[in-house]
């Protein structure tokens, strides 16, 4: 199977990618024909959400497997180091088209369709005379009728602190692993995992709670549809970098890694803070101000 | 950089490729994979040029004739999305393949397994694309923009359009992620950034604009599949959104986009002009800068394609000083072009003659461009044949030159054979003087005010279209010599050397015609006199 070139390792021939596309391809399929009223595509989704899943655990299995047995030099190192920094540049960037839109919806759209700054010659005025362009707001149209928000300084707040505090744990789990220390690396990745758990816990809870009680919908206008958009976008992130960490966590119980060579633990905390990073801005921007 | 080339036991030798067909589908290997890039760009190629086809077709003369309007609008979107996304940047993406590693001095691509999926996700893709021209309410009508509210009236294929959208992106990201990681990690001892070829610089500086663009696209088909099936009110201004929102996330990856269409066919020129004039690249140090300058600015000019849409005037000026801010490093680049050539001893092969053609036409589209940028005349010119003269300059004088041209020059090196130069020439000579008949003329009828992107037109337009037609049907004929050109040269031919051209520079050039399937196992030192081609 494999052909190591000079120190550099070449793998020779890999089916997971073509797993991985016909997975993509089924879920992504299927989910269109599903949009598009067709009810039993549900379980093209499935079958390709499965595809997936089996191509990931294949792939990385693979890949877990030939480092453990040294097959990867400082080199191959460095270059998933440079691929996963790349990765999450382009994933900073997904989240910025998101809050472009955020941000243009309340400095711009939002007070033009109120009239602003067209020297009185603004259509919205006529259209719907009257609409005040405050934040929040679901339009003029008032979209999904009338909803409430979710105050700053309750479970967002306390979701703040949980995913600082785990940014803090992830690190003093990289220390641990650093001095060798396999027994506080498992506590310390353990808590992360957990804070990470009670974050998505809580985030559900507050979801429940904006479409029971406040109709606060992904339908509520502008305001909602940021809201949602953004909010569950890194909820979905936080769970993948909780999959990522609890990976990382059954890989140091089986006594993986050592204090020199762990590039997927890094590499998961890294996207951690990443995660972290994100929810401030979150925090800041969709909660607070 | 590598340092550690210690020898590493083999499993077992593989010096060639495994027999069968599914070694291309399991190939993690840069050329196999960059020619599978190249064939699939090909083929889309000639898929887009049919569309183009009968685009022109239907526009031979004023009045409804061959399409439906319905179908003609399916017909200019796919055309685009086809040739951009599925002709011109894979194109570059298997030229990358094929030859950053051969010219940084690298064993492969530094992550193979990636760069396979990367590629096997476009046919994937383009199968959902395509597909759609099959379903009840067909293809994608509303522009290659994709601008709401319109294209949300799509109905069947929305979702197919934005997913096979997404999953271009993915296979985007992921090759340049590995293009970018390649040149930074995998590069020969010796081989420092300023030493390296202009291809590879221009191809670094394109995955950075990859990476930051791609996602914005993401981003934005996101927010129209929300909008039309999860009820969200991004783009609808009764629910405090705004369509011309959608607008500038499009175009923030929108102008990026066109750069990225350009900037490696800047690097096959780069390539190209100092083989046949013989001397080195004119001021190699200010075209790195001026390509880094262009990706900078690349990012703050993208509202010059919504000048009528209703920007606040500070808006309107901005962009348009800096659009017109761009055309300052791509005039360096053309400076240097020329001064490369001036008192060279040239010669014009044929990919001296596709890049000498690219330089002149090329600047064409440079200066239509610059027309464009002034606010208060592109308020004429906008949504006219003059934007869209100006973007076939660029995009089909410019990008797929660049690519044609490419693909002359270093098919002797990978395939062994050299090209029937006189048939290379014909194909060269009817492509450029049928090109100009297909597009010069639409810059007259988008200043006498034809509009883009309509099946039927007044009548005083008519002469105007039927040489533009003509031109275009003799030049998407011209095209299948091509192919013709390409599958003669790969069956066989004249042996070439090693270096092919005398006057060729680089490290590929120091591996044999073809190139073994594993190159550089043992890095070369690369030394100044082999430096950037
Ligand atoms: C000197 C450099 C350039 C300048 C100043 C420039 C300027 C412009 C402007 C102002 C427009 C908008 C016109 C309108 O819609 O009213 C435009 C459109 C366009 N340009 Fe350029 N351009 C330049 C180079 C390029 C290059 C290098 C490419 C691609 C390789 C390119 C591709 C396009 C495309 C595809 C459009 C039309 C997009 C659409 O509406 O469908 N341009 N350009
Ligand atoms: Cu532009």
């Amino acid at each position: 199977m494999v052909a190591a070139k000079g120190g550099y390792y070449i793998p020779h021939g890999t089916k997971w990618p073509i797993m991985g596309s016909i997975g993509l391809f089924t879920l992504l399929g299927g989910f269109a024909l599903l949009l598009n009223g067709n009810a039993s595509a549900d379980w093209i989704m499935i079958v390709g959400a499965v595809i997936i899943v089996a191509m990931m655990i294949g792939w990385f299995g693979t890949v877990i497997g030939e480092s453990e047995s040294g097959t990867y030099n400082a080199q191959v190192d460095l270059s998933f180091r440079h691929g996963m920094m790349w990765f999450i540049f382009s994933e900073v960037l997904f989240f910025a088209a998101f809050f472009g839109a955020l941000f243009y919806a309340r400095i711009y759209a939002v007070p033009w369709l109120a009239g602003e700054g067209a020297g009185g010659f603004a259509t919205g005025p006529w259209l719907w005379p009257g609409f005040e362009g405050t934040w929040p707001t679901n339009g003029p149209g008032d979209v999904g009728g009338a909803f409430d928000i979710i105050p700053a300084f309750g479970i967002p707040f306390i979701n703040t602190i949980i995913l600082v505090s785990s940014g803090g744990t992830v690190t003093l789990a990289h220390w641990a692993l650093k001095k060798n220390e396999r027994g506080k690396l498992c506590w310390w990745l353990f808590a992360t995992v957990a804070l990470g758990l009670v974050f998505l816990a809580l985030q559900g809870y507050e979801f429940a709670h904006a479409y029971a009680d406040l109709n606060l919908t992904l339908g509520s206008g502008v305001y909602g549809s940021t809201f949602f958009m953004l909010t569950g976008f890194h909820g979905l992130h936080v769970t993948i970098g909780a999959i990522m960490l609890l990976v990382m966590l059954l890989r140091s119980m089986k006594g993986h890694f050592t204090p020199e060579h762990h590039f997927a633990f890094e590499a998961a905390a890294w996207y951690w803070h990443f995660v972290d990073v994100v929810w401030i801005g979150l925090f800041i921007f969709v909660y607070w101000l | 950089m590598s340092t550690s080339y210690a020898a590493h036991a083999d499993d077992h030798h593989h010096h060639g490729p495994d027999p069968g067909l599914l070694r291309w589908v399991f190939t993690t290997n840069h050329k196999d994979i960059g020619t599978l890039y190249l064939w699939f760009a090909l083929i889309m190629f000639f898929v887009g040029g049919f569309l183009a086809m009968g685009i022109r077709a239907e526009l031979f003369k004023p009045g409804l004739q061959l399409l439906d309007p319905h179908l003609f609008n399916q017909f200019t979107t796919m055309h685009a999305l086809i040739m951009i996304f599925g002709a011109i940047m894979p194109a570059f993406v298997g030229f990358a393949n094929w030859l950053v590693p051969m010219m940084v001095g690298a064993p492969d691509m530094a992550l193979p397994r990636l760069n396979n999926w990367s590629f096997w996700l476009l046919p994937f893709a383009f199968t959902l694309l395509i597909g759609t021209f099959f379903l009840p309410g067909g293809a994608p009508a509303a522009g290659w923009t994709m601008y709401p509210p319109l294209v949300l009236q799509g109905g069947a294929n929305v979702a197919f359009m934005i997913f096979a959208v997404h999953i271009m992106g993915i296979s985007s990201i992921m090759g340049a992620i590995n293009i970018i990681v390649t040149i930074l990690n995998m590069r020969a001892p010796g081989m420092t950034l300023l030493r390296m070829p202009l291809f590879v610089w221009t191809w670094l500086i394109t995955a950075f604009l990859l990476i930051a663009a791609m996602p914005v696209l993401a981003g934005a088909v996101t927010m129209l599949l929300t909008d039309k099936f999860f009820g969200t009110s991004f783009f609808n201004a009764a629910g405090g959104g705004d369509p011309v929102m959608f607008q500038h996330v499009f175009w923030f990856f929108g102008h990026p986009e066109v750069y990225i269409l350009i900037l490696p066919a800047f690097g096959i020129i780069s390539q190209i002009i100092p083989t046949f004039a013989r001397k080195p690249l004119f001021g190699y140090e200010s075209m790195v800068y001026a390509t880094a300058s262009i990706a900078f600015i690349s990012f703050i000019v993208w509202a010059h394609h919504m000048f009528t849409v209703g920007m606040p005037l500070s808006g309107e000026l901005f962009f348009m000083y800096t659009t017109m801010l761009i055309a300052v490093p791509t005039g360096v680049k053309v400076f240097n072009w020329i001064a490369t050539m001036w008192r060279g001893s040239m010669t014009f092969e044929t990919p001296m003659l596709w890049a000498i053609a690219f330089v002149v036409l090329f600047t064409i589209g440079g200066f239509s461009g610059l027309m464009l940028a002034i606010t208060p005349v592109d308020f004429q010119y906008h949504d006219t044949y003059f934007v869209v003269a100006h973007f076939h300059y660029v995009l089909v004088t410019g990008a797929i030159f660049a690519i044609i041209g490419g693909v002359y020059y270093w098919l002797p090196k990978w395939t062994g054979h050299m090209y029937d130069e006189t048939l290379g020439k014909w194909h060269f000579w009817i492509s450029t003087i049928s090109v100009n008949v297909l597009f010069f003329p639409q810059h007259f009828l988008g200043l006498a005010g034809m509009p883009r992107r309509i099946p039927d037109y007044a009548v005083q337009f008519t002469d105007w279209n039927m040489v533009s037609s003509i031109g275009g049907f003799v030049f998407g004929l011209s095209q299948l010599m091509f192919l013709y050109i390409v599958v003669q040269t790969i069956r066989g031919g004249e042996k070439v050397t090693e270096r092919v051209w005398e006057g060729a520079h680089g490290l590929e050039w120091t591996l044999a015609s073809p190139p073994p399937y594993h190159t550089f196992e043992e890095p070369p030192h690369v030394t100044e006199a082999e430096a950037h081609g």
